[in-house]
């Protein structure tokens, strides 16, 4: 898949891009798609957990300057995509933080994550939308031929 | 939708004959405006779940249906556990019973005129909404196990509420068979603050009124009539529910292989019901439905007080409560035998036909309340079931308008700003937190509920009572 923000801004949608990492929001009929590219597994990973604070509110709005660690274990890499997103949703619902920075280790599907963000502040990041969990719907994670990876999913909102 | 591949059976009726691996046919309830217009990816899903083991019928759509993950929403099926039938945690979604209830006030829209800004402001700061909104109540883990296996009649014996409440709700309140042992940490831990919080996304608390009367005997039955003022609350089981479906979701696509499933996509994410994965999550699904119905009654009371302080005489009685996104182990007759079996209803309404056993008082004589939720610009709608749905659909009909677009389409085409002042102008008041969620919830991205209720009635599902307009409209 080409690295280019044109699909999402066809459709008014954010999208950052920076080198052949990038992010992107996408059409469906009930909820989102959310979509992360990077030249490794773990910066895709990075780039999708972008797009999902981005669902909730203005990414720049969110200063990372708390640090959050997870952990995961999955063998299959989309599982173990929507297993890391589904434990950053919980570390937002249970700490009540938004996160804007993401550095990930991934070894033989053992995933540890740095996530950075603040704790949610409803006048200053007037948070869109709550994120019920990430799904399984449109589930993708894969790399193309010149190696640079791919990882989507439909979000629950 | 191209309707070339489907027989029309009756005026809001197509069916789909099984082929592949299909084990029942797909019935579609629509008209053909409604159906030309539905996604095809409908059309594949619920052909996908009548593909699941166990399915007894057909694999049934809504006339709001549209394409949602695993499922289509306004999706139902049945499974006999008997014949290797599946529970599905996709089939459920992640927001465990996600429901309705509408609150009777003794008020008329004169009533509220001079005071409406008020309760609006009023309501939109008391009742804990959007992100980040917590709730009053914290549970500790013993009183969080309680409210779990008790629900809304767990509320009512904490005081919010009355004990005449719990007839006008699904299942009496309390479902049973809910296990808290089978609901994570992770999913309680995720609620201790979240009782009594209304959510995000659609979900809404409107004062509406009583536009239109349809059927004036079922309507006194219910205590409604032209100009009633009705308080209605759209909310679910919050991040419990949210987190039980996260956690069952990977155990049951991982499992799905030794128990024989060929699972037609990951979000379909099934288990017998008869396996120990199909038990646990039935235990813990039911705790979800628990706890939905236990926060719509604690919002009640926090509603109540809220109308207490400005308009004194407003009384709220409960109509009825209904749950949207569930699994239940019901009575039906299929093929002339009467089975029990899971209907799982995925953004599909419970509409019990007159004289079912399930139903207590003036419903059993009259069949159950359907309560369907429009958009914040449109209509509302109580219905009520019928005998003739029992045997169309395992007694289910549609929950809502049903999404016509995407929230990223409608972020484009409206601005949220533009949403509240064209609302505005025909007296509807909206209050969010945010501007853009109110552009993603914009009237205009949702099917047209009067033609989707329409549909309801011409297939036989449930009969139109009530129409209800917005007055005033909290988003969550």
């Amino acid at each position: 898949m080409k690295p280019t923000c044109t699909d999402a801004q066809n459709y008014g949608l954010n999208c950052m891009t920076m080198s052949r990492a990038h992010w992107q929001h996408y059409s469906h009929p009930a909820d989102m798609g959310i979509r992360g590219f990077g030249a490794s597994l773990e910066e895709a990973f990075e780039q999708a957990a972008m797009a999902l604070t981005a669902i909730i509110t203005d990414l720049k709005k969110v200063k990372p300057r708390q640090k959050v660690e997870i952990i995961y274990e999955e063998q299959d890499n989309e599982l173990l995509f929507v297993g890391w997103l589904n434990a950053l949703l919980y570390e937002m619902a249970t700490r009540h933080m938004l996160f804007s920075r993401f550095e990930l280790k991934i070894d033989d599907g053992h995933l540890s994550a740095k996530a950075w963000g603040q704790e949610l502040d409803v006048e200053k990041h007037k948070p869109v939308v709550e994120v019920k969990a990430a799904t399984y719907a449109d589930l993708k994670v894969e790399q193309d031929k010149k190696g640079n990876w791919l990882a989507q999913c439909v979000v629950d909102v | 939708m191209s309707v070339g591949k489907l027989k029309r059976r009756s005026e809001c009726g197509w069916y789909l004959e099984p082929s592949g691996k299909m084990r029942v046919p797909v019935v579609i309830y629509a008209d053909e405006e409604l159906i030309t217009a539905m996604d095809d990816k409908v059309f594949e899903q619920a052909a996908n779940v009548a593909k699941l083991p166990g399915i007894v019928g057909a694999s049934y759509a809504m006339p709001d249906a549209h394409w949602g993950y695993g499922f289509p929403i306004g999706g139902v099926a049945g499974f006999d556990p008997e014949q290797g039938g599946v529970v599905s945690a996709g089939g459920v979604g992640f927001d465990i019973a996600c429901g309705i209830r509408a609150l009777r006030t003794g008020l008329i829209p004169d009533d509220i005129e001079p005071y409406k800004q008020q309760l609006a402001d009023m309501l939109a700061r008391r009742i804990p909404a959007g992100l980040g909104s917590r709730g009053k109540l914290r549970l500790n883990r013993k009183e969080m196990d309680d409210m779990l296996v008790g629900g809304a009649k767990w509320a009512v014996e904490r005081g919010y509420g009355t004990q005449t409440d719990l007839d006008s709700i699904e299942e009496h309140g309390r479902m049973t068979g809910a296990e808290p042992k089978y609901v994570s940490d992770r999913a309680k831990k995720r609620q201790e603050d979240e009782v009594g919080t209304l959510g995000s996304g659609n979900h809404y608390l409107e004062v509406q009124k009583v536009t239109q009367v349809f059927d004036t005997d079922c309507a006194k039955s219910f205590g409604l009539a032209e100009n009633s003022v009705i308080i209605s609350i759209h909310c679910g089981s919050r991040g419990l529910g949210h987190q039980i479906g996260t956690d069952f979701l990977p155990r049951m696509v991982k499992a799905a292989g030794s128990l024989g499933i060929d699972l037609p996509e990951k979000e379909l994410a099934c288990a017998p019901v008869k396996s120990e994965i199909g038990r646990q999550y039935l235990g813990a699904m039911y705790c979800g439905i628990n706890c939905a119905m236990a926060n719509r009654q604690v919002l009640t009371h926090l509603v109540q007080q809220v109308v207490s302080d400005i308009l004194p005489k407003g009384n709220l009685v409960l109509l009825y409560d209904v749950s949207h996104n569930t699994c239940k182990f019901e009575e039906h007759e299929v093929d002339g035998k009467k089975i029990k079996l899971y209907v799982h209803r995925k953004g599909a309404t419970r509409a019990f036909g007159p004289g079912h056993p399930a139903l207590a008082g003036e419903f059993k004589a009259m069949g159950q309340p359907v309560l369907i939720g429009g958009t914040m610009g449109t209509a509302s709608y109580i219905l009520v079931g019928t005998k003739q749905g029992m045997e169309l659909s395992f007694g289910s009909c549609c929950h809502g308008a049903g999404r016509a677009m995407s929230r990223t389409q409608a972020m484009k085409k409206w601005h949220g700003k533009d949403v509240i002042r064209m609302l505005g102008e025909k007296g509807i008041i909206v209050r969010g937190a945010s501007t853009r969620g109110i552009a993603e919830e914009a009237p205009g991205a949702y099917k047209d509920v009067n033609s989707v209720v329409d549909a309801t009635e011409c297939a036989g599902l449930a009969k139109k009572v009530a129409r209800l307009e917005p007055m005033i409209c909290v988003k969550g």
